[in-house]
């Protein structure tokens, strides 16, 4: 009997596995890096344990530090969760050594599975279907894919269309991984198009019982990452269902598995249910981070079986069948519209109205609400999202009888959550889920290969209104923070000259907002935009705007005769507006800025916070305009910084391995005289 | 004293509330709304005159010179949606020169502390100074010396208006005095030089203890490069005259150096930041309620014709905290109406003329009240709509004269500050006795109708026609009735023009004519403003003043002249 749970993880997942934990009434222990001191998972254990340092390897790769602080703090078990180390054979022996018990499967059966290579090997061996393996020095028919042999995530991989650019990819894929996984080893494979991802989740206990569960499409990817996982696939029909599970029944026998693990196929885009083609891909032997739609149709905890598993309990015969559809949507701190740059910083606001429960299923049984939302958070309003790791905050679940109520509860509770702090693909999340391709089922893993992107910032009418309600917002908050003459009335004038001028940098550019005080309170006179002005009664553009309710964090506006409640969330400069017609970020612009600093021009700023991993030019080079300087790496991407203009390196201010935040200086180029006047002008 | 009498405001609240009796449905009242409203347009009329500054032309060009407008300028230099209470907008009004005195001054908050700001407009004749416009900076330097207000020049003028020199110049020196008296009194003066700031006006910066130039745009110099070439036959540039890259790096006449318009009102913003400005009154002491009557309805409360009394309660019930008026003596010298209430938060006497005479009961109540006010140290509001003191065999040996002057000597002693708002009428001494300019209130406003004079144009018309009877009759002469008809349409005519608060505002005699809706808003914003200055300050007459204000409240009722008995 497990009494005490240390969880070898941070955030939302070590919050989830927390839960089962507690609702067991197994205490529970924390371990977290000094970034996440204040971490919601550190203040919810019963016990926590610093691991100084705020790198991966100092922290949650630690495993030496790691079993110390489960000995320290009196646990006997280890849970991994999911990434660090949930898939380190030594570590999990590094457990099972300190006379702990090890929340997984046995480390033989990850070190079979740990390297691709190798576990393509083993499920062939067992009569799993694989793609060949391609050698990367001999590759003659693309595309193909480049893929680390170690990890996962999409970290390692690059998908190439044309040889020549081949070996940067494969150079760039060995560096990634070996900085992620500590092993560069990279393989190719031939680029299936048009496939679908569907991984099956297995469970196996002590004495032999293996369960497979109904399986989960996680097609809709970026860059190789799932972003929107469900079950069951609306792809796959009893017949390919029962292939699927069988061949990874029969996997995790074949390699002994205990615990829970999930068997990951690529699945061709044609083809009859019984005859359509598949192969495997890899058995990955943890958690996955979208079990919860497993637990959602199958009504199980997989954190509360895998702990009965570690106790040598055993499986029921079978699983609850399945009921129902659910679906998982991955909230991640990146904006989309920014080539998905990462983001970070204080989340100043975070709520999902709606929200029925979190980390797990809400109270309830047979009677419980359908549809309903399950919230699988890392974070809370306060906390602060830093670069040392993965940019997912939360998971959003909902579940429903049926796929259609679900896509539109998720993509409704999605629209309407009230977020503020780092970009977020909130948007690319909904427009997904609101997608045709996506709705009718036939969405592939290419779906967001040809995404317009673009197309998720706000509609100018959109940037206009909401402008508006920050103008009166910024307006009321003036007025609530004036201490003298603060009883007058705001704006007032008893000779009235001109209206006021609130200007932001928004999504689509410059918004200048003017607007009048009167006895009745503030009207909106004119929103212009860079694409040109609408006065407030425009009727064409169907811009009456009145403020028929003022506040600092709520605006009511009436525009051309449809009332909108906007919810404003300020730190500092920063503007978040969410109302029905969507959510933005505004930045207010100094009405007085001061002067230009002369060194702005031919800088390298940083775009993101991150560490520099390798400088490609040194002071005294010449360089020419896009040609690479160095390269950052954040959020578990590589980040490359080009010099903005030819012309001599003046001066670099990083060496490798710094870490430096958004915004920071990293080397300035002297641009040639010919090219400076330009871009000096187009910064006015 | 004072902070006592306040605290037992706060716990005693045994108020009256007011009651109304306007008819809002009434034939009368919407009669009186509609004349009102029509001189609210032409007020708005005559603003607008003023705030298109030098007229389209201009202000074009000027703008494409890549420079704000004045107007501009004021609005980025004050907090935004922040209140701004412009004095003197009708600035030579019937004077043959713009209207609007070309330049803004006015009343604003800066980085969170309230201040003078005088700015000149390029776009009216460059800038140049005029007789009124010299009388409206005066003004508004007067204001800011006497409640203690930061003063911010906004500087761009071609200097003075050479034709009426002689109506500027030998005045106009009291500028640079009262700048470096200002300075000496602790009070801090800011020029921002936008441009031209040549001459005479050179000494604005010269005189302020904060200048801040402008790259490439101040020019500050005492002679230019033709006036240099005459004098002493060097040859000179505008830039090493007075530019201010020379001022900032040579003759350290500017302190900070700006790269632009909007950096200069930045660096503006942050120097009054800095000045560690306080204001000794504490501010507002109750927590303001608005007024239980609708402000609207103070369109529809004055007559057209002035020789028809209104109720001031009425008034007062529209502008006060809650409605709350506490009257006193309510049954004694009702021809005038004295109390106590608050607005904004800020307490307050108010005397208002009921049925506009004064007679010796009002009088004496008048000044009991004032006494009363400096006792506890409550500013005073007076309300005026008087056709003057009572006249007559039976009020003259019942001692009228010396019953007005004790009311004047009241006033004219009282040290608490004063504000007065010509609602109507404003006739013969009751001017005076209701604190009239001549009194030095801290600040005066008219509403539009109203009108101030010796006495009403047709009175004053029959007194000229009653001599002119007389003397032709001395001189055994026949009047000539039909010249004397002329005669009286003429005067009549004139004198009521001349009443016009317009016509008043025009030459400075108050400090605007504003919206009566406005009204509590206007004293709210004088209120404030006083709070930093809430005794006399020294120098602003020959009265017993308390000193350089600094002390909370003023203390005593003595110091009066000597009031005959």
């Amino acid at each position: 009997m497990i009494a005490s749970l240390l969880v070898a993880n941070r955030g939302e997942i070590a919050r989830r596995v927390f839960r089962s934990a507690r609702a067991a009434g197994i205490g529970t222990v924390a371990v977290f890096s000094d970034p996440d001191a204040g971490s919601p998972h550190v203040a919810e254990a019963d016990r926590a344990v610093r691991l100084p340092g705020a790198s991966p390897a100092e922290t949650y790769l630690n495993g030496e530090a790691i079993v110390a602080a489960a000995l320290a703090a009196d646990a006997d078990a280890v849970h991994p969760g999911y990434g660090f180390l949930a898939e380190d054979p030594a570590f999990a022996r590094r457990v099972l050594a300190a006379g702990l018990t090890w929340v997984g499967p046995p480390p033989e059966a990850m070190e079979a599975m740990a390297l691709k290579i190798e576990a393509r090997k083993r499920a062939a061996a067992a009569g799993l279907p694989v793609l060949p393996e391609l050698d990367p020095g001999s590759v003659t028919t693309f595309p193909v894919l480049v893929k680390a042999s170690a990890g996962g995530g999409g970290r390692g991989m690059r998908a190439v269309h044309i040889a020549s650019e081949l070996h940067e990819a494969v150079e760039s894929a060995r560096r990634e991984a070996q900085a992620a996984f500590g092993d560069g080893t990279v393989f190719c494979e031939p680029l299936l198009t048009g496939a679908r991802h569907i991984e099956v989740q297995v469970l196996a206990d002590q004495a032999g019982t293996v369960w497979a569960l109904t399986e989960r499409d996680c097609s809709v990817q970026r860059r190789y990452a799932k972003v929107i996982e469900e079950t069951p696939s609306p792809a796959v029909g009893p017949q390919l269902r029962e292939r699927l599970l069988g061949a990874a029944t029969g996997l995790a026998r074949a390699v002994g598995y205990v615990n829970a693990g999930t068997v990951e196929f690529l699945v061709a885009r044609d083809g009859r249910d019984e005859e359509r083609e598949f192969y495997f891909l890899e058995f990955n032997t943890r958690l996955q981070v979208e079990h919860p739609v497993t637990e959602c149709v199958h009504e199980i905890d997989l954190v509360a079986l895998q702990l009965a598993i570690a106790e040598g309990r055993p499986l029921p015969g079978r699983p609850p069948p399945a009921a129902g559809h659910a679906i998982e949507a991955r909230l991640y701190a990146e904006d989309p519209v920014d080539g998905f740059r990462p983001s970070g910083g204080v989340v100043h606001a975070f709520a999902i109205p709606g929200t029925d429960a979190a980390f797990g299923p809400p109270p309830g049984g047979r009677s419980r609400p359908a549809p309903y939302l399950r919230l699988d958070s890392g974070i809370e309003p306060g906390s602060t999202v830093s670069a040392h790791y993965d940019a997912m905050l939360a998971k959003l679940i909902a579940w429903s009888p049926d796929r259609d109520s679900t896509a539109r509860r998720l993509a409704a509770a999605l629209s309407a959550a009230r977020i503020a702090g780092p970009e977020t693909n909130r948007d690319l999340l909904v427009g997904v889920l609101r997608d045709p391709a996506f709705l009718d089922g036939s969405a592939d893993t290419s779906l967001l290969d040809g995404y317009d992107f673009g197309g998720l910032r706000p509609a100018e009418r959109v940037c206009r209104i909401s402008a508006a309600a920050a103008a009166a917002a910024v307006a009321a908050a003036n007025r609530r923070d004036a201490r003298v003459a603060a009883t007058l009335p705001g704006g007032w004038r008893n000779v009235v000259s001109q209206p006021q001028l609130t200007s932001f940098a928004g999504p689509r550019g410059r918004i200048d907002v003017r607007y009048h005080w009167t006895r009745a309170g503030i009207t909106i006179a004119s929103v212009a935009t860079e694409r040109g002005a609408a006065a407030a009664d425009d009727g064409e553009d169907g811009l009456s705007m009145t403020v028929a309710g003022l506040g600092a964090d709520e605006v009511t506006l009436d525009v051309a005769g449809v009332r909108y409640r906007f919810d404003i969330t300020r730190a500092g400069a920063e503007i978040w507006v969410g109302s029905a017609l969507g959510s933005l970020r505004l930045t207010l612009l100094d009405r007085l800025p001061g002067p230009r600093s002369a060194e702005l021009s031919g800088s390298l700023v940083a775009p993101m916070p991150g560490s520099v991993t390798r400088i490609a030019a040194t002071p005294g080079d010449r360089v020419v305009a896009g040609q690479l300087v160095l390269v950052l790496e954040a959020m578990k991407m590589e980040h490359q910084i080009a010099a903005p203009a030819s012309g001599v390196l003046a001066e670099l201010r990083v060496s490798s391995g710094a870490q430096v935040n958004a915004g920071d200086v990293l080397a300035i180029v002297a641009a040639d005289e010919a090219n400076e006047s330009g871009s000096d002008d187009a910064n006015r | 004293m004072a902070v006592a009498t306040r605290a037992a405001h706060h716990m005693v609240r045994l108020v009256t509330v007011l009651a109304s009796a306007l008819d809002t449905g009434s034939a009368e009242y919407a009669a009186r709304r509609a004349a009102m409203l029509a001189k609210l347009e032409e007020l708005n009329a005559e603003h607008a005159k003023a705030l298109a500054g030098g007229g389209p032309k201009y202000v074009k060009r000027h703008r494409d010179r890549g420079k704000l407008t004045v107007r501009e300028r004021v609005e980025l230099l004050i907090d935004p949606d922040s209140p701004f209470l412009e004095l003197s907008a009708l600035a030579g009004y019937g004077t043959g020169f713009p209207v609007g005195g070309s330049g803004v001054n006015g009343i604003g908050v800066v980085s969170g502390t309230e201040v003078m700001i005088s700015a000149s407009d390029p776009t009216v004749r460059g800038g140049s100074t005029n007789p009124w416009s010299l009388r409206k900076s005066l003004r508004s330097m007067q204001i800011a010396i006497e409640n203690r207000l930061p003063l911010v020049n906004l500087v761009e003028s071609g200097g003075a208006d050479l034709p009426t020199q002689k109506d500027i110049f030998i005045p106009g020196g009291q500028i640079f005095r009262d700048l470096t008296r200002m300075s000496a009194a602790g009070i801090p003066t800011i020029a921002l030089v936008f441009g031209n700031s040549t001459a005479g006006g050179a000494y604005v910066p010269g005189m302020s203890d904060y200048v801040v130039m402008i790259e490439g745009r101040s020019k500050v110099f005492l002679a230019g490069p033709p006036l240099v070439k005459m004098a002493t036959g060097e040859e000179s540039d505008d830039e090493s005259l007075g530019g201010a890259s020379m001022h900032s790096r040579q003759s350290g006449l500017a302190d900070f150096l700006a790269e632009t318009e909007h950096d200069a009102l930045r660096i503006g913003r942050s120097i009054v930041a800095r000045l560690n400005w306080g204001k000794p009154g504490g501010g507002p002491v109750l927590a303001p309620a608005e007024p239980a009557h609708d402000a609207d309805e103070l369109l529809g409360i004055v007559p057209d014709d002035l020789k028809i009394p209104f109720d001031p309660r009425e008034v007062i019930a529209r502008i006060v905290d809650g409605s709350e008026f506490d009257e006193f003596k309510p049954l004694y010298g009702t021809s005038l109406v004295t109390g106590w209430a608050a607005l904004h938060g800020y307490p307050v006497g108010i005397l208002a003329n009921a049925r506009g005479i004064l007679f010796s009961e009002e009088s004496q109540k008048a000044a009991q009240f004032i006494q009363l006010a400096n006792q506890i140290g409550v500013p005073l509001l007076f309300l005026q709509n008087t056709t003057g003191y009572m006249v007559g065999a039976s009020y003259e040996q019942a001692g009228i004269i010396k019953h007005g002057a004790m009311m004047i000597n009241a006033v004219s002693n009282s040290r608490v500050p004063h504000l007065t708002v010509v609602m109507g009428a404003s006739y013969g001494a009751g001017n005076y006795g209701m604190c009239g300019r001549a009194y030095d209130p801290r600040f005066l406003f008219s509403w539009p109708s109203a009108k101030s004079a010796v006495m009403g144009p047709a009175q004053l018309a029959g007194v000229l026609s009653i001599v002119g009877r007389q003397a032709a009759a001395a001189r055994g002469e026949a009047y000539d009735e039909d010249a004397d008809a002329a005669m009286r349409k003429m005067v009549e005519e004139q004198i009521e023009a001349e009443s016009q608060a317009f016509f008043l505002s025009g030459r400075i005699y108050d400090d605007g004519v504003i919206d009566p809706r406005d009204t509590r808003s206007v004293l709210g914003m004088c209120l404030s403003v006083i709070d930093g200055a809430p005794g006399r300050p020294a120098g602003a007459d020959s009265g017993p003043g308390p000193g350089v204000a600094g002390a909370t409240g003023v203390a005593g009722a003595g110091r009066y002249g000597v009031f005959r008995m």
